[in-house]
């Protein structure tokens, strides 16, 4: 279960090179997303975050708010 | 693992830097004024309407300790009775805006509701700036005929 994060947390945390997840859509990635964010849309989370986080570093997922 | 859970509008709202296609495109934070004059509640409304006057405006931002937004002194309240407290004559809870609005998108709805100036604020209600109609429809019509309009939509 994610620990749940707030905004000065974020920034800290992609300070110390945090992997930054945007869940929302291709387009809505493309059109603004955080600094350094990549885009692993909700429905294809299971088969791309393996192959493209790193395990070792940690993660912060976010979509637009919250559900 | 963790979870931003406000997310991008959280973001966007306290008007942080983006990245992506529509990240440079001039919004509501980017265009409003920082420099509008603000008061307290405590304080003597025919001072705050002198050094309104003096900043060269009609407008006036109420705000607490810590710059959130509490209410508005428009012209018709900086005109009111000299002596009494900002607290007594303002416009409590005014209709703020986020910064990532785009400024064309602001620009319509200044002009269809007949907005002359706006409080521009985080999602925290921190005040920002002040986004006058005038800035915002020349922003507006400046973007427009650098870009085309087909960007204002997507």
């Amino acid at each position: 279960m994610p620990r749940s994060i707030e905004r000065d947390e974020v920034r800290k945390l992609l300070d110390q090179g945090v992997q930054l997840v945007e869940v929302l859509p291709q387009e809505e990635f493309d059109e603004e997303h955080l600094p350094g964010a990549i885009n692993i849309p909700l429905r294809r989370i299971d088969e791309e975050a393996r192959r493209r986080l790193d395990p070792s570093r940690p993660v912060v997922v976010y979509c637009w708010d919250d559900p | 693992m963790y979870e931003y859970a406000s997310g991008k509008q959280d973001w966007l709202a306290a008007g942080l830097p983006t990245e992506g296609r529509t990240a440079s495109w001039p919004r509501a934070g980017t265009v409003a004024r920082e420099d509008a004059p603000t008061c307290r509640l405590t304080e003597r409304l025919g001072d705050v309407a002198e050094r309104t006057r003096q900043a060269g405006w009609d407008v006036c931002v109420v705000v607490n300790e810590v710059g959130v937004v509490m209410g508005l002194l428009r012209a018709e309240q900086l005109e009111g009775e000299q002596e009494a407290r900002v607290e007594a004559v303002m416009r409590p809870g005014p209709s703020t805006f986020r910064p990532h609005v785009p400024i064309a998108e602001m620009a319509q709805l200044m002009i269809e509701h007949d907005l002359g100036a706006v409080p521009v604020t985080t999602g925290d209600g921190v005040l920002v700036g002040v986004l006058r109609r005038e800035d915002a429809a020349r922003a507006a019509l400046a973007w427009r005929r650098e870009h085309g309009e087909e960007h204002e939509h997507g």
